[in-house]
């Protein structure tokens, strides 16, 4: 199998940044706030690098959807191997409504424009958590999917996935092309190096609308409110085993 | 540190052709700024093996070139930089390292005083007298780990700076070929402050990353720390004295990345720019972290806590690649000269 692979990589709020309710709660605050490449989307570029490293595949082609600063993003998908960018752009309350359908259907088109025969996508983004980008691409595309994969070889025209799933790890082999989502165990991405970030800036993004692409991106979704979780509440102490369990049982847990 | 060399660590303004990065002076700050505030002590000796490669691709021939720079940008091989002597420091001029002319190799011998990475390093960039006395007499040479002749002194016991070793580096009959000479005899004084201007933003970059470091910490404990029934952030002295401290911490930064263009576009202020930098920056910032520590109380006087490492890292910023007062010498010969 020799041919172009997708990835996905989403612009999300860094991991490491405290996160703050808008004091409408309408939404997190975003402005000024430390942004960075979704992890597990590192994790889905670190892996179509290494295919094309081992020379599985030829090219690795980063997409993302978002406005202007998603251009970032893929800046560094560049920067650690991919060989090309397409930043779809999406901004304003379109942004703010952009969900796993539209920008499944986003891939979808692309992965057929661009003939891939593969799309690699992070499991989940760290945002929203929806875990639903990777599935949805597949069922539009009629492609056979490997989620949560946590090793991913190629045999042929075939792939062997393993997948972290609640009773453990499950094999399974599927035909390309395919759509695969990356859990957090496929690999370790690797730090983009110096001479790496500047070949970067020379790489080529192309720019592409949604409509382009014969994509509508209303949303048939609306966020009513956005609280913190709740403060966790003091805990109380009981001397035994019977306190406890009338306690358990007086606060209607058991 | 090699591993940061395969980042591309080993030679960020060093020429790609050789193995470098092809970085400008002013990424170059921003790189070392920001690995400073992890740890200034490594960071500035990745700085000073930087600043010895750089030599060596500026003045080197294509052959000198090619043996010391791809195994330096790879930090396959380390460097050292040997001007300062036990009888010469701010006065480097009056060096007396001796490195006698024979056939096709120079005799050297003398002594190198608070050499970085000496002892554990394998290219050291020496300036050594070939001819008559001051600047002019002084040449340039790279000797190698495992020449005869070369030796080096006890470890020094340092404040800081101490997760790399220093050592006296002593030449006794060491015997160097001629090819190891960078550039030509005399030149070696030269090359020694072109160097040492970029070496110069480089330690100001380390003050700058520690700074930056303690003002979070400061910030960070004001925030948790409560005396008087209310957390230290709410006492406006406090509050001052933080935002004297940023204020501190962005003048130094500005000063330090417009000497670094300056430099890259070898504007002719650069030199002054550079000394000004290092003495604004590093005094400034020294400043800053120390009464980060003093904001800590008596923890930020416990090696429990970060803050105190900044402080005894950074001190000798103050001193070496130029003391504060020779910078002030730079400074007030270049207002002083009539153009």
């Amino acid at each position: 199998m020799s041919g172009r692979v997708l990835v996905g990589v989403k612009r999300v709020i860094d991991y490491a940044v405290k996160i703050r309710v808008k004091p409408d709660n309408s939404g997190v605050v975003t402005d000024g706030v430390k942004h960075s490449m979704n992890p597990f989307c590192e994790i889905a570029v670190e892996e179509a690098v290494k295919l094309k490293e081992k020379k599985l595949i030829k090219e690795v082609v980063a997409v993302s959807c978002g406005p202007q600063q998603a251009q970032e993003t893929i800046r560094t998908a560049l920067a650690m191997g991919a060989d090309r960018g397409i930043h779809v752009e999406v901004s304003g309350k379109d942004y703010e409504t952009l969900g796993p359908l539209h920008v499944s259907k986003i891939l979808a088109a692309l992965a057929k424009k661009e003939e891939a025969q593969l799309v690699i996508l992070g499991k989940q983004a760290i945002d929203d958590d929806c875990n639903q980008t990777g599935q949805m691409t597949a069922a539009l595309l009629d492609w056979p999917q490997g989620t949560f994969a946590s090793e991913v070889s190629l045999e042929g025209d075939k792939i062997k996935v393993v997948r972290e799933i609640d009773g453990g790890l499950e094999t399974i082999k599927i035909n390309t092309p395919a759509v695969l989502t990356a859990d957090l165990r496929l690999n370790t991405p690797r730090y983009a190096t110096l001479p790496n970030i500047m070949k970067a800036k020379k790489k080529k993004i192309a720019n592409v609308k949604p409509a382009d692409l014969g994509v509508e991106l209303t949303s048939r979704l609306e966020v009513l409110r956005v609280d913190e979780p709740p403060q966790r509440l003091a805990g109380i102490k009981v001397e035994t085993v019977g306190d406890l369990v009338s306690k358990l049982k007086e606060t209607g847990k058991i | 540190m090699r591993r940061a060399a395969q980042l591309g660590f080993g030679g960020i303004y060093v020429q790609p052709d050789v193995g470098g990065s092809g970085l400008s002076r002013l990424d170059t700050s921003v790189i070392f700024e920001a690995l400073s505030t992890g740890c200034v002590s490594t960071t500035a000796y990745i700085s000073i093996h930087n600043m010895c490669a750089w030599v060596i691709d500026t003045f080197g021939n294509a052959e000198q070139r090619e043996r010391f720079c791809p195994d330096l940008c790879s930090m396959e091989k380390f460097a050292s930089y040997c001007l300062t002597e036990p009888g010469s420091g701010s006065d480097a001029a009056s060096l007396l390292t001796s490195a006698h002319r024979s056939g096709d190799h120079y005799v050297l011998n003398g002594s190198k005083a608070f050499i970085s990475g000496g002892g554990d390093t394998d290219v050291y960039v020496v300036m050594c007298r070939t001819g008559g006395k001051g600047a002019k007499g002084i040449s340039c040479v790279v000797v190698e780990r495992g020449t005869a002749g070369l030796s080096f002194g006890k470890k020094e016991r340092k404040v800081g700076w101490n997760s790399q070793p220093t050592r006296a580096v002593i030449f006794e009959d060491c015997v160097v070929p001629v090819n190891n000479r960078l550039g030509e005899e005399g030149q070696g004084f030269s090359i020694a402050m072109k160097g040492l201007n970029g070496g110069r933003i480089n330690i100001a970059s380390c003050s700058l990353g520690a700074a930056h470091a303690c003002v979070q910490l400061a910030r960070d404990h004001m925030m948790v720390r409560k005396q008087f029934g209310e957390t230290l952030s709410k006492n406006q002295f406090l509050q001052f004295k933080l935002a004297e401290m940023a204020s501190q911490l962005v003048a130094s930064r500005l000063m330090v990345r417009e000497a670094a263009r300056a430099l890259q576009e070898n504007r002719s202020d650069a030199v002054s720019l550079c000394s000004m930098a290092k003495l604004f920056a590093t005094d400034q910032c020294f400043n800053v972290c120390n009464e980060a520590l003093q904001m800590h109380g008596g923890y930020g006087y416990l090696k429990d806590y970060a803050v105190q490492q900044f402080v005894r890292d950074i001190r000798v910023h103050q001193i070496l690649e130029g003391t504060n007062e020779v910078m002030r010498m730079i400074i007030s010969r270049d207002l002083l000269t009539d153009l």
